[in-house]
């Protein structure tokens, strides 16, 4: 084993064991890191920056929709708000935030490894993520971008003044970064499993990463090179997607969606892995169905590539196709119902604790079967017609996406955190911050459906009186969620110094993460495990004492 | 299986003569683009095209001659998702006349 550094500085109280944390306090030592953990929370860092980045663009979203007139703003500043909140929140912070944060520290450690494959390109995968994000807030300084996160042409490549190249550029990085992680992870659950650890007794969470690290490596370099064609339009007018050259507007939307649909399933899949992990801890039984929702992580990864059209209904599309499409759209509601039953048929006559991690994960399961159906709605020609562009569409997408991926990566960052930091974090802050997210998230998106329904057009910075009272509610929504997301940060931020200190399994949790010390050692375990039980075999671990809450049963 | 085959790795001069082939064929694709073939330009120029990726795969990328099944199972993979993008999408172009 390669030799470990010794702490600069020994004068604090004795710390029981070297571990991740400790082992070096330079600034170098987490900059030029290649554990796979410091990695994680350097993402995780960086991502919560990009999240109150993006969550603050969305504040003035719902700031100028609180009146029916375009008070706070002009168009033209609206436009680039809503563009550079869903830029920032989807490329910087939805995409990456489960994988690149829970994943880069969970995966070596829940396959019994010492690290990721290839623990440089990981750091280079940082390097990457943050060079595009600092390309994406020089673009956003320099004037911003207004095209939507969508980029469609042919306004990004004729008709938009504003820095389209630069965000594209910058979106090209991230990619990049995203198809680092993915290979990285792929390679190492194929290569890198502790012995006895065969493919059906994986974590579920290891199951959705793989799952969603195909998606990664098979769908970016699509996108990546349809924002390089979109530049090459913009910068030498050759005829891809401008009609007037020969080109073909909706080329660009199949090539946009053929990866962005699938990217619904990068952020929702780790997350659904997530909740896996934590239904089974806290009902303390194995997941019902194991193999079938395995397997329906990577059907989703499958399907998931076969949908894309049904963003395009009313664009023009052939008739023949979108109704392939509409059909193919449907069969994405199979595996996602069968991980919906399956975790409600897992919490069937369980032994139930409401600890802040479940009560995420309750509210995932209600807010994705929300989202999802939802999208069944769309997913019919019929309706998608009369909702497409309307609120209907964002309040949908805001379910799956905050309401979903959201939910799975708090409750998780919750479950993992003594893990993570050594530390427990103040239960009943966050029951009360689990419960305001929940309550602020319906308050925010829930009249939105109606919005859409009787005809609010998204993009736009004013609407006709009739329509305030329900913007109103969204916009008093929008202020209990933040509160519901700023609170976290600063209870775990109190917590990494004045938490209590967490036991190696505060949970009593299946897993070989919690077999080693918390938080924990470079190098992850002291012997590599051998793993002779299946997964989740919670009939055979303890329960821990706060876990046996009353009314538990 | 992986029986430290270390790739069937070949000389130096034997890439090089690899790099050199792929630009000799992209002169070639610009060179044809000045020709006037009508139709068949762009079928000359995706021709070209398709060497060119097949000779990066199969020997920049080592997949000739790798050992590995994996490596085989992410390459039909590859192929598999561009089928699915270039299908579902002629779907729609093939169709849109239709009434």
């Amino acid at each position: 084993m390669a030799s470990t550094v010794i702490p600069a500085n020994q004068t604090l109280a004795p710390t029981p064991k070297l571990n991740y944390l400790n082992n070096g306090h330079t600034l170098k030592s987490w900059l030029l890191t290649t554990d796979h953990k410091r990695i994680a929370l350097l993402y995780l860092i960086s991502v919560t920056v990009f999240f109150f980045l993006g969550g603050f663009f969305a504040m003035l979203i719902r700031l100028e929709l609180l009146t029916p007139q375009g008070d706070l703003m002009q168009a033209d500043t609206y436009n680039k708000v809503f563009t550079m909140h869903g830029m920032i929140m989807v490329f910087f912070f939805l995409i990456p935030v489960v994988p690149a944060v829970l994943g880069n520290f969970l995966v070596p450690l829940m396959i019994g490894a010492k690290d990721l494959a290839f623990p440089r390109i990981n750091l280079l995968s940082w390097y990457l993520y943050i060079t595009a994000g600092t390309l994406f807030l020089h673009c956003m300084l320099t004037g911003g971008v207004d095209t939507g996160w969508t980029f469609y042409t042919p306004y990004s490549t004729v008709g938009s003044n504003t820095n389209v190249i630069e965000a594209g550029l910058a979106v090209f990085i991230a990619g990049f970064s995203s198809i680092f992680t993915g290979l990285n992870f792929i390679v190492t659950i194929h290569r890198m499993r502790a012995p006895g650890l065969t493919w059906d007794r994986l974590p579920l969470f290891i199951w959705a990463n793989y799952a969603t690290s195909l998606i990664m490596i098979l769908g970016t370099p699509v996108i990546a090179i349809t924002v390089v064609l979109v530049a090459v339009e913009r910068l030498f007018h050759l005829g891809i997607f401008d009609p007037r050259l020969g080109g073909d507007p909706l080329l660009f939307q199949h090539l946009f969606w053929f990866y962005s649909h699938p990217a619904v399933y990068i952020m929702i899949l780790p997350s659904m892995g997530v909740i896996s992990e934590l239904i089974a801890c806290f009902a303390r039984k194995r997941i019902f169905g194991y193999k079938f929702v395995a397997l329906s992580s990577l059907a989703i990864a499958v399907f998931g590539f076969l949908v894309w059209a049904h963003h395009m209904f009313v664009a023009g599309i052939s008739l023949y196709a979108a109704m392939i499409f509409s059909f193919l759209s449907f069969s994405v509601g199979v595996p996602s119902a069968v991980k919906v039953f399956n975790w409600t048929a897992t919490l069937y006559k369980s032994s139930i604790s409401y600890a802040t991690p479940m009560l995420y994960a309750f509210g995932f399961i209600g807010l994705f079967t929300i989202g999802g159906l939802t999208g069944l709605m769309l997913a019919t020609i019929g309706i998608d017609v009369h909702v497409t562009d309307t609120y209907f569409v964002v309040a949908h997408f805001h379910y799956v996406m905050v309401g979903g991926v959201l939910m799975g990566y708090l409750g998780g960052l919750h479950f993992w955190w003594p893990k993570i930091s050594g530390r427990m974090y103040p239960e009943s802050w966050a029951k009360l911050s689990a419960l305001l997210v929940f309550v602020g998230f319906n308050l925010t998106f829930f009249p939105q459906f109606i919005l859409g329904y009787v005809g609010m057009p998204r993009r736009y910075w004013q609407y006709p009186p009739e329509f305030q009272v329900l913007n109103v509610l969204s916009t008093a929504g929008s202020s209990v969620l933040a509160v519901g997301y700023l609170l976290p940060m600063i209870y775990l931020l109190w917590s990494l110094k004045y938490g209590p200190i967490a036991e190696a399994n505060p949970w009593g949790a299946a897993g070989l993460e919690w077999q080693t010390t918390s938080p924990p050692p470079t190098f992850n375990f002291d012997e590599t495990p051998v793993v002779t039980w299946e997964a989740y075999n919670y009939d055979e671990i303890p329960a821990p004492k706060q876990l046996e809450a009353p009314g538990a049963r | 299986m992986s029986e430290h085959e270390e790739h069937t790795s070949h000389s130096q001069a034997f890439y090089l003569a690899i790099g050199i082939g792929l630009l000799v064929l992209t002169a070639t694709t610009v060179g044809a683009a000045f020709v006037n073939l009508g139709p068949f330009n762009p079928i000359i120029a995706l021709l070209i095209a398709t060497i060119k990726a097949t000779l990066v795969v199969l020997f920049f990328m080592h997949v000739k001659g790798a050992s590995e099944k994996l490596t085989g199972a992410v390459v039909v993979s590859g192929f598999f998702f561009l089928a699915i993008l270039l299908s579902l999408s002629l779907a729609d172009y093939l169709t849109r006349s239709w009434r």
